[in-house]
């Protein structure tokens, strides 16, 4: 449910009713900063927002952004050494593709 | 697009189907005994069908598809309602477009448009208080679908309508809320499921404790997720983590935006403007206690069902009406039942000629295996 | 152009139903804002045409009709009046016709603006001009208020396809490539914005354009250019589903190569809209022979018209599923017809 999507807030357009431009892949639609409005407006602009139905419901977090991504390239490395190990072993294992399976 | 392409790449995706193969393998799991995980929120449906994720996990991983489709929920008679608000004469009736072709008893949305209806298409509830602005000699009515993600959008329209004195903007209330319903699944003994991902925006919004109670009392696990490639991936191999380890606690694979007590200002205007009702209907679940809202007395006056007697609001009570004879919605929305296995699936319902709202919906799992050929490339 | 040495006998701002009463009010009207336009040199009406490639032995006549109703009627990159030339003219041109004449019939509504009626004709002076045709016949009415939406435009064209040259889908083999001239969506997107109501603002444009060079440069470079189609309504998806059914092959696009605009990506995942299914204006797609695909791209890529031109995709055998997309992420999905019109959604 709830199609969110990232956009930066560009400015304030409406302190007295805390509204903002938000710009999504150069697409510009004024938004309302209410929920995240728990900090000065001003402080947000710059900022990445989630964006869901004209409303910015959160400020997303560039340093878990980025946590997450490297764990995903640990994640990948882990993998790799996984894969030659199995090279090494695969006179033992015949340890199917995960790919292949759903055909 | 910042915060999304990142979160699509293929070559972190490999690296994550190939661990939860691992997983899946260690864990014994198969297509014949697969392991079967929940993702609660249409969204992921819609996800994991887009990406073809269904196809390139692991045979022994079984997505369940899930009640979180706002849309799909709704039993038939709320889109009756709905349609007869919009056909009340000098209103505009506003509404997202994913409730525009939803079929009622004797027609949609679009189709009392098309009979003369002032129906109206917004993205924002805010579009629907701009109109009402511009409209003063118009009611403008906004038709408040959506779970915890959307209802502080109503929440704080209808503050704003109210700080400005507007009189001619109502809400036809139909929010509902996430952890009722997980409970009614938890409690059927046919539904076998080993763990949850958990819905992303909802969270955003109420935080991860809420879900404590399916970790707690159920023992399953649950790792509320973001909505790109990576994010589902991820959350599926954080639940066989669980699995592996036999914990069973709600993690929070979308940290990014996500924090853990959701967020205050959001929560705060849900509360001030809305109240539980004693029960509201589910299509396929019933009347669900406490899983639907209604307006609080002091805001009564922007709530289109007291307004104008429809629904709940309606003096001699709301009338019940059936799902159309051999539409399998109810049990498809549970989990029940798999889209292709639905006997009208492809035959007396298609996206042309949809029974049932989850053909309708682009987070209705039938659309999604419709339109992303779930059935049909696996028939091939 | 002649009607501004003449004086004007115009005296109305607004069109009104005595414009449509076969009186001197409409004689006016239709001399100065159309005819004075569109025919200059003062061509009596029941056009009689002559045209030396008519004559030639084995060419082949070309007709084809559109409407037009666009809602607003005038929006980034063109209005209702360019559309009514290019459409028609493209509708031409992807047969493989060097367009020759078009005609222009008007639904006016009463109240419309005179200045806004101006405007249309002369952009399709324009266009017309452009795309090498001459309009040469037409006609106007006039409807009540709430009885139309503005302007509506009717115009029918007429063609000669060149001896030798066979365009048709049904031509189509496997092993064949698809090509696009350019971007994708950008119509669809800029009217979605321009009509104010989602409340977006974008620096898009629409695409309308006539593709009358671009085909005769890609069927030089390409001659065995199997079928040519524009991608109006419904989009690129629509377009090649009933290129492959009339083929009966299969069509597997590549999402990596699709031309998007950032603005129309952006715009689709605000709306959760599809951009395979907007719809386009002045963008084509080709299906060529492997052989002569590289051909096709550089003669497109050379000219204006085909400068973000693309290789999208790839004719199969036959199969279930007429069109499917290899997807960026590595996954295979249907890309079926488009149901009803795309609707903004919110999940």
């Amino acid at each position: 449910m709830c199609l969110g999507i990232p956009g930066q807030i560009i400015a304030i357009s409406d302190p007295a009713r805390q509204m903002g431009l938000a710009e999504i892949s150069g697409v510009r639609r004024e938004v309302s900063l209410a929920p995240v409005a728990d900090r000065p407006l001003d402080r947000l602009v710059g900022e990445w927002v989630l964006i869901h139905v004209g409303f910015a419901m959160a400020v997303i977090d560039a340093a878990e952004a980025a946590a997450t991504l490297e764990a995903l390239r640990e994640l990948g490395e882990a993998q790799e050494a996984l894969d030659q190990m199995a090279e090494g072993d695969r006179a033992l294992a015949a340890s199917p593709a995960p790919a292949e399976g759903a055909a | 697009m910042r915060y999304v392409e990142e979160f699509r790449d293929p070559t972190k995706a490999r690296a994550l189907l190939k661990a939860i193969a691992r997983s899946a393998e260690t864990l014994g799991a198969s297509r014949a005994a697969p392991i079967r995980i929940m993702e609660i929120c249409g969204g992921h449906t819609h996800s994991i069908f887009r990406y073809g994720l269904d196809k390139l996990v692991h045979e022994g991983i079984e997505f369940i598809h899930g009640p979180g489709c706002p849309v799909c929920v709704l039993p038939r008679s709320r889109v009756d309602e709905a349609v007869a608000l919009a056909e009340r004469p000098g209103v505009i009736f506003t509404t997202f477009g994913d409730a525009m072709r939803v079929p009622g008893t004797s027609r949609s949305l679009l189709q009392a448009k098309a009979q003369g209806a002032d129906v109206r298409t917004v993205y924002s509830p805010l579009d629907a208080l701009e109109l009402a602005r511009r409209h003063p000699d118009r009611e403008v009515i906004f038709f408040g679908l959506g779970f915890e993600t959307t209802t502080p959008s109503t929440a704080l329209s209808v503050q704003q309508a109210a700080s400005e004195g507007l009189t001619n903007f109502s809400v036809f209330v139909n929010h509902i809320t996430v952890p009722p319903p997980l409970k009614a699944l938890l409690e059927d003994p046919h539904m076998l499921l080993d763990g949850f991902v958990g819905p992303g925006h909802v969270s955003m919004v109420i935080g991860t404790h809420p879900y404590d109670f399916i970790a707690r009392d159920y023992g399953k696990p649950l790792v509320v997720a973001g909505f790109e490639p990576l994010d589902l991936l991820q959350s599926v191999l954080m639940v066989l983590k669980q699995i592996r380890d036999g914990r069973a606690e709600i993690e929070n694979q979308y940290a990014r935006v996500v924090p853990e007590h959701g967020n205050p200002v959001s929560l705060a205007a849900i509360e001030a403007v809305y109240e539980p009702r004693p029960s509201f209907e589910w299509r396929g679940l019933g009347e669900i206690d406490a899983s639907g809202l209604r307006m609080r007395e002091a805001f009564r006056a922007f709530d289109a069902e007291a307004r104008f007697q429809v629904g709940y609001g309606a003096p001699q009570g709301r009338a019940q009406v059936p799902d159309p004879e051999g539409c399998a919605c109810g049990q498809v929305m549970t989990g029940r039942m798999k889209p292709t296995a639905c006997p009208q699936f492809g035959r007396g319902c298609t996206p042309d000629t949809p029974l049932g709202a989850l053909m309708v919906s682009s987070e209705g799992a039938c659309a999604a295996y419709w339109t992303y050929g779930g059935a049909r490339v696996a028939a091939e | 152009m002649n009607a501004a040495s003449k004086p004007s006998r115009l005296r109305d701002t607004h069109v009104t139903l005595s414009h449509g009463g076969g009186g001197r009010a409409m004689r006016d009207l239709i001399e100065e804002v159309f005819t004075d336009v569109f025919r200059p040199e003062g061509d009596e009406d029941q056009a009689r045409l002559t045209d030396a490639a008519l004559a030639t032995p084995g060419a082949r006549l070309a007709f084809t009709t559109d409407s037009f109703v666009v809602t607003p009627l005038e929006f980034p990159g063109g209005d209702i009046g360019k559309l009514a030339v290019c459409g028609t003219v493209n509708d031409l041109a992807v047969g493989g016709a060097r367009p020759l004449w078009l005609s222009a019939a008007f639904i006016i509504e009463e109240g419309t603006e005179i200045a806004l009626l101006r405007r249309i004709v002369a952009s399709m002076a324009r266009e017309a001009e452009a795309a090498g045709v001459r309009i040469v016949t037409g006609d106007t009415k006039v409807v009540g208020r709430g009885s139309g939406d503005g302007v509506f435009i009717t115009t029918s064209g007429v063609g000669v396809i060149p001896a030798g040259r066979d365009l048709g889908a049904a031509r189509i083999r496997e092993g064949d490539v698809a090509l696009v001239n350019g971007v994708l969506g950008d119509h669809g997107a800029t009217i979605l914005a321009a009509r104010g109501d989602l409340a977006l603002s974008t620096p898009l444009e629409s695409d309308c354009q006539s593709l009358t060079h671009l085909m005769e440069a890609v069927l030089a470079a390409a001659p065995g250019t199997r079928a040519a189609r524009d991608a109006t309504r419904g989009g690129l998806a629509s377009t090649l589903n009933e290129m492959a059914e009339a083929a009966g092959v299969t069509v597997e696009l590549d999402e990596a190569a699709l031309p998007l605009r950032t603005e129309v990506k952006g715009l689709c995942e605000i709306l959760g809209l599809d951009p395979l299914y907007l719809a386009n204006e002045g963008t084509l797609v080709l299906f060529v022979p492997e052989a002569e695909a590289e051909a096709a791209l550089a003669a497109m890529r050379a000219i204006p018209a085909g400068r973000d031109a693309a290789i999208v995709g790839r004719a199969g055998p036959r199969g279930a599923v007429p069109v499917t997309m290899r997807t960026a992420f590595g996954g295979q999905r249907i890309v079926d017809m488009l149901v009803g019109e795309q609707l903004p959604r919110i999940c």
